[in-house]
């Protein structure tokens, strides 16, 4: 039996490697008239270089190599799960340990990954240079938020180790089974409490940015996509993430305290905290999506060498995404005994925020036409993207219906299509933005036929793997099972074998990204004419992005 | 997909397929477009891109068509849900339930108890759910309905089972430890078989008839049986061959101590689960059944215990 807490200290491992790597590197990289970025050298050396810089790229990486720990972390876990599941009965585990599997699992993707993920890499590198400002607006801010997310993924961890059990709730934390369970939930909540002020902080920074720090010339409208959409993105995470921040202290107060908000055995009501809870985390899916669009639309204009169409429409429907998302958390509960009204004005408005998606698709298929397109790694990546969100997005149509979602709602239907829009939308975008930015980054090329067959590997790993639970679902098998009746095992064979295809596809990607970025050929400054700020500037870039400000005509 | 078991199955598959159909039909169009637009633009075929900044009434059309679709949609899949969310019809047999971790349990209006759910065809059921403990959800795939149970509340939930036969029913809300094994079956009855089921308590004065019989059948209707095995496995409890007469590691008030399993204890950990808890269970997982037990059906359950210990001699 593989247990969870050896993954930990795997991870632990991973974690400390990737730094050790990284450190590696800077001694190999090229020089400019200026330092750059990654031989800079400051008051610190050694590993205190970085993790106290207020360099905005810095700290890209910083969360970019946190991050992809976590990940490896969250995606092995994931695997385990799926091991379990390759039969009915007990096959690797016992139930005991795939709950806290399924927990840990969902705590860490979430919180620790797709929630920062790309606003805290990409949006931290590259959103000064995309607007031509030499830093974020509070460079120290930015850093703290840094340490905040690092401290509250700790505390979250921490609850794995501690005496007593792993939290096994789920990532939803539903009460009153939160109240009941004899494991370690409060660490976990606490954890999530300060990765929350770590959201609140960078999207704060990324708005004072945008509005103070613009190069002469860049009006709102000239900015680029990726901007946009981290602007979207960051008033969700002001505006949004405080109530889970509050929703949080009254689940720490009813637990420690026993002032009853949400377990009826003190008089309060289960059904408040699914509203409070979805209240922010159905806007979270939007912190997760809205960058992830961003890159999409900074890559296809660049590999179809045109501007992207209907600019104007992207950015509205950017901005109404955001906007909408507030309004839609209700089809999270449809079964849960909400009024008849409710729930027609909810399933409604889950319809009409579709079209804002839809019109961005449309656009992105629009600019391909005509244009002369360019079939490299991060294409592919955005061209799939196009595939598995166009099927998340779809599948989530089925879902908002109010009497099939009746019968989908809580089976592996509904993990299928989150994990087409989460995984699919936001990996899928990730990974189009790593590979279209690396070469930026560090200042290397990475093995492009190795990229490429690490994609099509993951890429059909991936469909082989949520495919199936689409098929499960409307079969009718719930979700979180460890266990299942016969007739659901074909699927669920099908489906483990996707994801050890998969995670094989994610193997080759990362070890060919670390070998690249030590080993590669020297990148040039614009590797694939892209008409953005950052492909004006040296690769990697220097310490201020800038040795003077743009001006925008 | 069409199962027509219950009488809304009809139409949640009517407006699965209908949705099913638009959005597969978008999916394999736009993917042919993306792959066409590939090729037929791509780098060698098309050397020099053409700059078009937009076109408005192209974003008119992809806005409204899709709008009038997602209307669409969402019209077909709110009609066949209006009926799920009416009153269940006045002719309805009621059906007390009760989920709890993790077994269900079904009293019928006559008073019969059961832990799997017996229904007649062609007749409305209404069942009025409760949880004692935590969330649960009442699923039934075959019939296309679902429901949380939310403790603290009474939930509703009707439908009519069209076809004489057993089909699954799970819990679909995560509900801790034994969340994917608190699952059993409806079981659709002719009338007649089940009015025949109904009023025949001939079969269970038959199995009262061997002693302890009827304490196995108060642990069942209770659902103990989830937690605590017959057969010496260990589940979350203790199991309950050859509990008595054993001496066992207890708890008491953080102390360990050795107790001899007698009628006494059984009688008060039923009642007060954590005041002796045996070593190496966990404290608070079982809730007390004081209001639920008479002093009578633990008086069963203990004549039945002494006959698992019995056999084990």
């Amino acid at each position: 039996m593989i247990s969870y807490e050896f993954i930990h200290k795997f991870s632990d491992v991973i974690f400390v490697g990737l730094f050790f790597v990284n450190n590696k590197l800077l001694k190999t990289m090229s020089n400019s008239s200026l330092p750059n970025y990654l031989e800079y050298k400051g008051k610190y050396k050694g590993i205190f270089a970085w993790i106290f810089s207020t360099d905005h790229k810095r700290i890209g990486l910083l969360y970019l190599y946190s991050i992809m720990g976590f990940f490896i972390v969250g995606a092995i876990l994931g695997l385990l799960m799926k091991f379990e599941l390759i039969a009915p009965g007990k096959t690797i585990m016992e139930a005991k340990s795939y709950n806290a599997v399924f927990t840990l699992h969902g705590i860490t993707m979430i919180f620790l990954i797709v929630v920062p993920g790309i606003p805290a890499i990409f949006g931290n590198f590259f959103l000064p240079i995309l607007i031509g400002a030499k830093d974020v607006f509070y460079p120290k801010l930015n850093l703290l938020s840094w340490w905040l997310y690092i401290i509250g993924a700790a505390v979250a961890i921490s609850s794995q180790f501690m005496n007593g059990a792993s939290p096994d709730t789920g990532w939803t934390f539903y009460a009153p089974y939160s109240f009941r369970t004899q494991s370690n939930v409060l660490p976990a909540l606490i954890g999530a409490f300060i990765l929350g002020f770590s959201s609140i902080l960078t999207g704060l920074n990324f708005i004072v940015t945008m509005h103070r720090m613009r190069a002469p010339g860049m009006k709102w409208l000239k900015m680029p996509i990726f901007p946009w959409t981290l602007y979207g993105t960051a008033w969700i995470q002001l505006l949004a993430t405080p109530v889970v921040g509050i929703t949080l202290l009254m689940v720490v107060a009813e637990r420690v305290l026993n002032i009853g908000f949400f377990d009826p055995a003190l008089g309060g009501d289960p059904v408040l905290y699914q509203h409070l809870f979805w209240i922010y985390s159905h806007p979270a899916v939007y912190i997760m999506i809205l960058p992830a669009m961003g890159i999409i639309s900074e890559v296809i204009p660049t590999f179809a060498r045109k501007a992207i169409f209907g600019y104007k429409a992207v950015v509205i429907s950017t901005l109404l995404i955001a906007f909408v998302g507030y309004f839609v958390w209700g089809h999270h509960m449809f079964t849960a005994g909400m009024s008849g009204t409710s729930l027609f004005a909810f399933s409604f408005l889950t319809f009409l925020v579709a079209i804002p998606s839809a019109i961005k698709i449309f656009n992105w298929m629009a600019t391909l036409y005509k244009g002369s397109i360019l079939l490299r790694t991060p294409m592919y990546w955005a061209v799939s993207f196009l595939f598995v969100f166009m099927i998340g997005g779809l599948s989530g149509m089925v879902l908002g219906a109010l009497s099939i979602n009746v019968h989908l709602h809580d089976t592996a239907f509904v993990v299928s299509h989150f994990h087409f829009i989460v995984f699919g939308g936001v990996g899928f975008a990730f990974f189009a933005g790593i590979h279209y930015w690396f070469p930026k980054i560090y200042g290397k090329m990475y093995d492009a036929a190795w990229a490429d067959t690490g994609w099509i590997v993951f890429f059909f790993g991936f469909l082989l793997l949520y495919t199936p639970m689409f098929y499960l679902g409307i079969a009718g098998m719930p979700r979180r099972y460890y266990d299942y009746v016969p007739e659901f095992h074909f699927a669920n064979i099908l489906s483990s074998f996707g994801a050890f295809i998969m995670i094989a596809g994610l193997a080759i990607i990362i070890i060919n990204l670390f070998r690249s970025a030590k080993r590669g050929k020297k990148a040039e400054s614009n590797p694939w004419a892209g008409k953005t700020l950052e492909w004006t500037i040296g690769s990697p870039p220097i310490v201020e992005n800038f040795e003077e400000i743009p001006e925008i005509k | 997909m069409y199962s027509n078991l219950s009488n809304f199955s009809e139409g949640v598959d009517d407006s699965f397929v209908i949705i099913f159909g638009i959005i597969a039909f978008f999916l394999v169009a736009l993917t042919a477009v993306l792959i066409y637009f590939l090729i037929r633009y791509r780098e060698e075929r098309n050397p020099v891109p053409t700059e078009i900044e937009g076109n408005v009434w192209l974003e008119i059309i992809w806005t409204v068509i899709p709008l009038g679709l997602v209307l669409g949609m969402f019209y077909y899949g709110w009609m066949a849900w209006i009926p799920m969310m009416q009153k269940a019809p006045e002719e309805s047999i009621e059906i007390k339930t009760t989920a709890q971790m993790w077994s269900w349990k079904f009293e019928y209006e006559n008073g019969k108890k059961t832990d799997t759910l017996y229904i007649p065809k062609g007749k409305p059921v209404e069942l009025l759910l409760t949880s004692p403990d935590v969330l649960h959800s009442l699923y039934i795939p075959a019939f296309r309905v679902k429901r949380d149970v939310v403790p603290g509340r009474v939930t509703e939930m009707w439908f009519e089972a069209n076809k004489v036969g057993s089909y699954d029913l799970f819990c679909a809300e995560y509900c801790g430890l034994q969340h994917s094994f608190m699952t059993t079956e409806v079981v659709v009855m002719t009338q007649e078989k089940y009015d025949e089921w109904y009023i025949d308590t001939t079969a269970a004065a038959k199995i009262m008839a061997t002693p302890g019989a009827a304490g196995l059948q108060v642990l069942r209707d209770n659902g103990c049986i989830a937690c605590h095995s017959l057969d010496g496995s260990k589940l979350v409890g203790p199991s309950y061959k050859g509990i008595m007469g054993h001496e066992v590691e207890v708890i008491t008030n953080g102390k360990e101590k050795t107790v001899l399993v007698d009628a006494e204890y059984i009688k008060n950990s039923i009642y007060n689960p954590d005041a002796d808890l045996v070593k190496g269970f966990t404290k608070g997982l079982m809730r007390s059944y004081k209001d639920e037990l008479s002093d009578e059906e633990v008086e069963q359950i203990i004549v039945y215990l002494e006959t698992l210990s019995d056999k084990e001699q």
